[in-house]
């Protein structure tokens, strides 16, 4: 009688077809999946997992994963989206319990306007939730607050062998650090428990303040994290070791506002042809960004979506890439290496091949989450690479040797390309997580860097 | 009482209480969302109870005034009287329904077993009309509301390829058009909603079921059918309108030959 009965699901995986493509947020690499699954309810996935083959399967979200660390070439996807439910909310505490598909946007839509936020943000709200505990994600405030998965109490996992297993501080909590970073491997996630926090309002107020060099960037950053909850720096790519670019700090308001839902918006049509992008077109951006945000230097009062989410006001913005789609390189280095950071900085400027949005931050001293999390103390960069094939993943490569001797990490949500052996160096511990992997999950990114075949 | 209410305060909207048949089927999904974000008042029927669970605490969370749920199976008749009866008792004041479930099952099983036939037809027919009768003569009698089923584009022409839930959901769609004559001396709505291809559960194993229309697009024109007077039959998306007006003039000689 509704739509899909138990019955008709397990009808579905004899007539496995190419399905629609699902691509990661960088649109490379380019996949092809089995079957992708697509439960509507949390009582059909254990029958999907019992179905399925050893390491065939992983859970998907809303595909903002940049590399392929949310795919699973050749192989079958289980799409949480419809998973999307808000399970129950303590208005005392603050603490929501939700399906793993249940976007950030939709716990801000809900949310927000009773006063409550997310404990931490990164730069999109399409995330689901599952996706933000799976690649334990930090924000802005991540000197203050942690990432994401700091911030998730429970969560109920659905494991092929073991069935609905709930891991918190008390019963499991070693499966709640392995899948907090877990990057989908340990299981479906079914639901979670996360802690909100409070605000006034929908309004930041925000400072920019435009800096020159590195160490007035680190200056700024030191001098800030004490007074303001969010920091942040914008750089322009192509100055090299002299970092131009623009410092964002922010509260939350004290001034109450009207909440401004942003559903619409302009949407990139289509790929657009890859050579627009070039080095003038860049170059002539991050000029005139640096000097529209000088000419702002000061404080203002801005709705939250502008300060966190200026990408959503152009949905489908990774389409600007071209058909071949892009790279995105976020590494951590420690901040003892400033030389090391300089130098790397120093060779995007001469690759020529950079971006619009070169992001800075000072990640804090927070423990880790998670036993795979990221972010960890030192300097962190992210930038975006148009795919121009074996061009750029030389590029890219040159980076590495620097990511590599510094000591430093990248981050597995934003990669495509990075060697077993820097993963190794990232994360020196994966061997210990391995035990956790639920044996009917893989990705390709695993596959990738663990050297599994 | 409720049209005392309504007439008085202007403000009001005419939809307030709902009751949604096959409250987790994926069109109902969306529906009640956008219902729950208007604050409305639901009461959900669907068969299991686990999903009604999940169901009232996320449109609670999301809006919605009160959620009531009743877990029934609502292909089967004989269970129909109770469902009613949890109904008039539980949400007395009800002033819209929806109905929403159906069954899509493989065409080949129907063609090959009189089993599946009749159950095709069962579901998204004989059951769909015994319960629209329980519904209908309550509102009759208090003068009000409106009454409103998914039917199907599929309704419109028999097709090779899906012509036995075609033929149900053509079949209701005549059975809501003659209810609507009958109710409509009493003020009662009855409104057909036929549905193009829409991506839910129901159709994932479809080809090209990436392309079908997004189940929150058809929502929102539910919803806005049910709240004012617009057409007694909402095709969504509503270029439906227009592919069914030209679907509807190929002569049978030539769409015998078709395969689609």
């Amino acid at each position: 009688m509704s739509g899909q009965t138990a019955a008709t699901l397990r009808k579905k995986p004899a007539a496995l077809q190419p399905t629609e493509r699902i691509l990661s947020w960088g649109r490379y690499p380019k996949t092809a999946h089995q079957h992708i699954y697509k439960p509507a309810w949390n009582d059909q996935v254990p029958e999907i997992l019992k179905a399925a083959a050893p390491g065939s399967l992983l859970p998907y979200g809303l595909g903002r994963s940049y590399g392929d660390s949310c795919l699973n070439d050749g192989r079958q996807l289980i799409d949480c989206r419809r998973l999307n439910r808000i399970l129950g909310f303590d208005e005392s505490t603050g603490m929501v319990s939700c399906e793993s598909g249940v976007s950030l946007s939709d716990i801000l839509d809900v949310f927000l306007p009773k006063g409550w936020f997310l404990p931490v943000t990164p730069g999109t709200r399409f995330v689901t939730v599952g996706g933000a505990i799976a690649n334990d994600v930090h924000g802005k405030n991540h000197h203050r607050a942690g990432t994401f998965g700091a911030h998730v109490h429970q969560i109920g996992l659905h494991r092929s062998h073991d069935g609905l297993v709930v891991c918190n501080a008390e019963e499991n909590p070693d499966m709640l650090r392995a899948t907090v970073g877990g990057l989908g491997l340990t299981g479906v996630m079914a639901w979670a428990d996360i802690q909100l926090k409070r605000v006034r309002g929908p309004l930041i107020d925000v400072e920019f303040i435009p800096f020159q060099s590195l160490k007035s960037f680190l200056d700024l950053s030191r001098e800030s994290d004490g007074r303001f909850e969010y920091t942040v720096a914008w750089l322009d790519c192509f100055a090299g070791r002299n970092a131009r670019g623009i410092f964002f700090r922010g509260n939350h308001s004290a001034e109450s506002g009207r909440i401004i839902r942003s559903k619409g918006g302009p949407k990139v049509p289509f790929a657009l042809p890859g050579w627009w992008l070039n080095r003038y077109t860049i170059k002539a951006f991050n000029t005139a960004y640096y000097r529209a945000h000088a000419a702002r230097k000061g404080t203002s009062v801005v709705p939250c979506n502008s300060f966190f989410y200026p990408l959503d006001s152009l949905r489908q913005w990774n389409l600007l890439y071209g058909k071949n789609g892009f790279l995105q390189y976020q590494c951590v280095i420690p901040e003892s290496n400033v030389e090391a950071f300089e130098e790397l900085l120093d060779l995007v400027a001469h690759s020529g091949m950079g971006s619009c949005l070169g992001v800075l931050k000072q990640f804090g001293s927070a423990p880790p989450a998670g036993m795979l999390s990221f972010p960890r103390p030192g300097l962190t960069l992210a930038l975006d690479f148009a795919m121009r094939g074996e061009r750029t993943l030389q590029l890219l490569r040159s980076f590495d040797r620097i990511v590599l001797e510094s000591g430093g990490a990248l981050y597995p949500a934003k990669d495509a390309r990075m060697s077993p052996a820097l993963f190794e160096a990232s994360f020196p511990q994966w061997r210990s997580f391995v035990p956790f992997i639920d044996p009917k999950m893989s990705s390709s990114f695993w596959r990738r860097v663990t050297e599994a075949q | 009482m409720t049209v005392t209410t309504s007439s008085s305060t202007p403000r009001v909207k005419r939809m307030q209480r709902i009751v949604i048949l096959g409250a987790t089927s994926g069109i109902a999904l969306e529906v009640q969302r956008q219902l729950a974000q208007q604050e409305c008042e639901l009461l959900l029927v669907a068969r299991s109870p686990e999903r009604l669970v999940a169901l009232q605490s996320d449109l609670l969370a999301r809006g919605a005034k009160q959620v009531l749920t009743c877990a029934a199976n609502l292909a089967s008749i004989p269970h129909h009287a109770g469902i009613f009866d949890f109904v008039r008792r539980s949400f007395p004041d009800f002033d819209t329904v929806l109905l929403a479930y159906g069954t899509m099952q493989d065409q080949k099983d129907s063609e090959d077993s009189v089993d599946a036939l009749l159950d095709e037809l069962n579901v998204n027919f004989v059951s769909a009309t015994a319960l629209l009768t329980l519904f209908a003569a309550d509102l009759e009698q208090r003068r009000t509301g409106c009454l409103a089923a998914l039917t199907s584009v599929a309704g419109d022409r028999g097709r090779r390829s899906n012509y036995v839930y075609g033929s149900a959901k053509g079949a209701l769609s005549l059975f809501l058009q003659g209810l609507r004559s009958r109710l409509h001396p009493a003020g009662v709505r009855v409104i057909t909603i036929k549905p193009g291809p829409v991506r839910t559960p129901m159709t994932d194993h479809l080809p090209n079921s990436a392309r079908f229309a997004d189940p929150e697009q058809v929502a929102r024109d539910i919803v806005r059918a049910l709240e004012h007077r617009s057409p007694d039959v909402l095709y969504t998306p509503r270029i439906w309108r227009y592919v069914m007006t030209a679907v509807g003039q190929i002569p049978e000689s030539i769409f015998k030959r078709l395969s689609f």
